[in-house]
């Protein structure tokens, strides 16, 4: 199932990648190799078998609800881009 | 005079602890020997040159968030990103009076196979300059075989301690996931990711890995651990190995490192262990796949926080909106490596294709760790190559991807299964280290340490490059 150029700029967008052309082609030829590689996974009859989505059995961790002390502003804000007070600055939605 | 190249971290903390070298005499002894080698090697992304610590030094992967110090992944993305915290690792090798060497190279965010796709250019091999230390983890392998730290910490997804321990000549354990806390540490593919150490000896392993494992409560995933036994028998009697055939008969193996590591399976029944044929018939060729979509999935969304806005790089210039900024920031900042993971896992995720790939690749995952399930009710663990393949000529796999990716063939399987590795040379081939993988069952380490240090004994294995002699 090769991933053609509009899909290629859908998921660019979807991952916010602004990717420039040079690199649109030469991901775009790559991806496909990838995705033909990683397909194998298809091969497999695993209507029966359940996902595992974590190694270990570990359900329900809990840690007593004791306060601790967490970052301050200062040090929140030490490596923004650039900030206003105590709030990160951004570019307009 | 400290010979770096042969001083053990047991033996430097005994010179520390009996007053015969003090802690910054040690720490100075090893910037020195950063000076003379690494213009050449380029293990280390920065050098802390003023001793920190009341014990032995220890260099860190540049994925190990450290309070002041730059961490950056190895990515232009982090460039100037200064932790105000330490990850827990770094908290806990500082209670014990650890003095930080410096920082070490690594493939971007830990992706790759050589530490070629480090943004701030390639580390070298000790053994030879012309050829890769492996990766992710080339920098803290690359660091310890030419005596540039006596010990190191790595981190590993699908063989990033291993791999460069293999192509490095040293010692490096993959711990069973969820021994080691990853709070503070640059995240790749959780489900994967585990912090580890890399060392010269079976012995150093074992005290490094006592050191930072254990139950963190910043770090929900980890759980308490068997108390390490630091290894001391020179036998393996009672001791059931297992060879898995696909590990050891797959055609990508150089013959040079089959023959390594035949003779250490002979060495295993020499040293008194019950050694028989297994076999793990999805693990190998499926394996792959199956990681090349779950981490490019996790990846994804783990590095859907690098958008410019609360650290590290941001686009210049003006943006017209805030999407424009992310998407900019983020082509400007993320080289090839994560740009292709990030495309694969957003696609793989994406809607009418999840099925299909991720939620395939997660079953995979489940044959998988069944299939060592099994194999672990007849064998304490199994042997095989750690890499198919010796330490190769920088450029040699950059423009396939795929070349690659099959780096990790052999030791991708078990993290996917969550189960501990450990990486013990076993010999030379062409003159270049060749390493044996040991894999056992979950929280098995005192096993794997037991198995490798009698084989480390028994082989004999000299950890010191030709050329640097």
């Amino acid at each position: 199932m090769a991933i053609d150029r509009e899909q290629l700029l859908h998921v660019a967008h979807l991952a916010r990648l602004e990717l420039p052309e040079e690199e649109l082609e030469r991901l775009g030829a790559q991806l496909n190799d990838i995705l033909a590689a990683v397909g194998k996974v298809a091969e497999l009859d695993l209507s029966d078998v359940p996902p595992t989505s974590h190694p270990l059995d570990v359900v329900n961790v809990w840690d007593d609800d004791e306060p601790w002390e967490s970052l301050s502003v200062e040090e929140a804000l030490a490596n923004a881009p650039e900030r206003d007070g105590d709030a990160f600055r951004v570019p307009p939605a | 005079m400290i010979d770096t190249l042969r001083l053990s971290a047991e033996d430097a903390l005994g010179l520390v602890e009996r007053g015969e070298v003090s802690a910054a005499e040690l720490h100075g002894a090893y910037v020195d020997a950063i000076a003379e080698r690494d213009p050449e090697l380029h293990a280390y992304l920065r050098v802390v040159e003023e001793p920190n610590g009341t014990a032995i030094p220890i260099a860190l992967k540049d994925v190990i968030g450290t309070k002041g110090i730059e961490t950056t992944a190895g990515s232009k993305i982090l460039e100037g990103y200064v932790p105000v915290y330490d990850s827990t690792v770094v908290q806990r090798c500082k209670a014990r009076g650890l003095s930080i060497l410096g920082k070490t190279n690594t493939d971007e965010f830990a992706m790759g196979s050589s530490t070629e796709n480090s943004a701030f250019g390639p580390t070298r091999n000790p053994w030879d300059p012309t050829r890769v230390p492996g990766g992710s983890g080339g920098g803290s392998a690359a660091a310890v075989a030419a005596g540039m730290a006596p010990w190191a910490l790595g981190s590993d997804t699908g063989g990033s301690i291993k791999q460069p321990a293999a192509l490095c000549g040293n010692v490096g354990l993959r711990p069973t996931y969820g021994t080691v806390s990853r709070y503070g540490i640059v995240a790749f593919a959780s489900s994967l990711d585990q912090v580890g150490p890399v060392a010269r000896t079976v012995r150093d392993c074992a005290l490094l890995y006592s050191i930072i494992s254990g139950r963190d409560h910043c770090d929900t995933t980890t759980v308490d651990v068997p108390p390490v036994e630091l290894p001391q028998a020179d036998d393996l009697k009672g001791l059931r190995v297992g060879v898995p055939k696909e590990f050891n008969e797959h055609e990508a193996i150089e013959p040079g490192v089959r023959e390594a590591v035949q003779r250490a399976i002979e060495r295993c029944r020499e040293l008194g262990a019950e050694v028989g044929e297994c076999s793990l018939p999805r693990s190998v060729d499926y394996g792959l796949p199956c990681y090349y979509l779950i981490a490019p999935a996790e990846a994804s969304s783990n590095l859907a926080r690098y958008d410019g806005v609360r650290f590290g790089h941001r686009a210049s210039g003006a943006t017209a909106d805030r999407v424009e900024m992310y998407e900019r920031t983020r082509d400007e900042g993320f080289g090839d490596e994560p740009k292709r993971r990030i495309m694969v896992g957003t696609y793989a995720l994406s809607a009418g294709y999840y099925d299909a790939f991720y939620g395939q690749a997660q079953k995979v995952r489940t044959v998988l760790a069944r299939e060592h399930a099994e194999v672990f009710e007849r064998f304490d663990l199994i042997v095989s190559p750690t890499s198919p393949i010796v330490a190769f000529e920088l450029g040699a796999r950059t423009a396939d991807p795929l070349a690659m990716y099959v780096c990790d063939l052999l030791t991708i399987p078990s993290c996917l299964a969550g189960l501990p590795g450990l990486n013990v040379p076993c010999g030379l081939s062409e003159g270049l280290p060749v390493g044996l993988q040991l894999i056992g069952p979950q929280f098995s380490e005192n096993t794997l340490f037991r198995a490798g240090y009698a084989l480390e004994q028994a082989i004999g294995f000299e950890p010191v490059p030709e050329r640097l002699k």
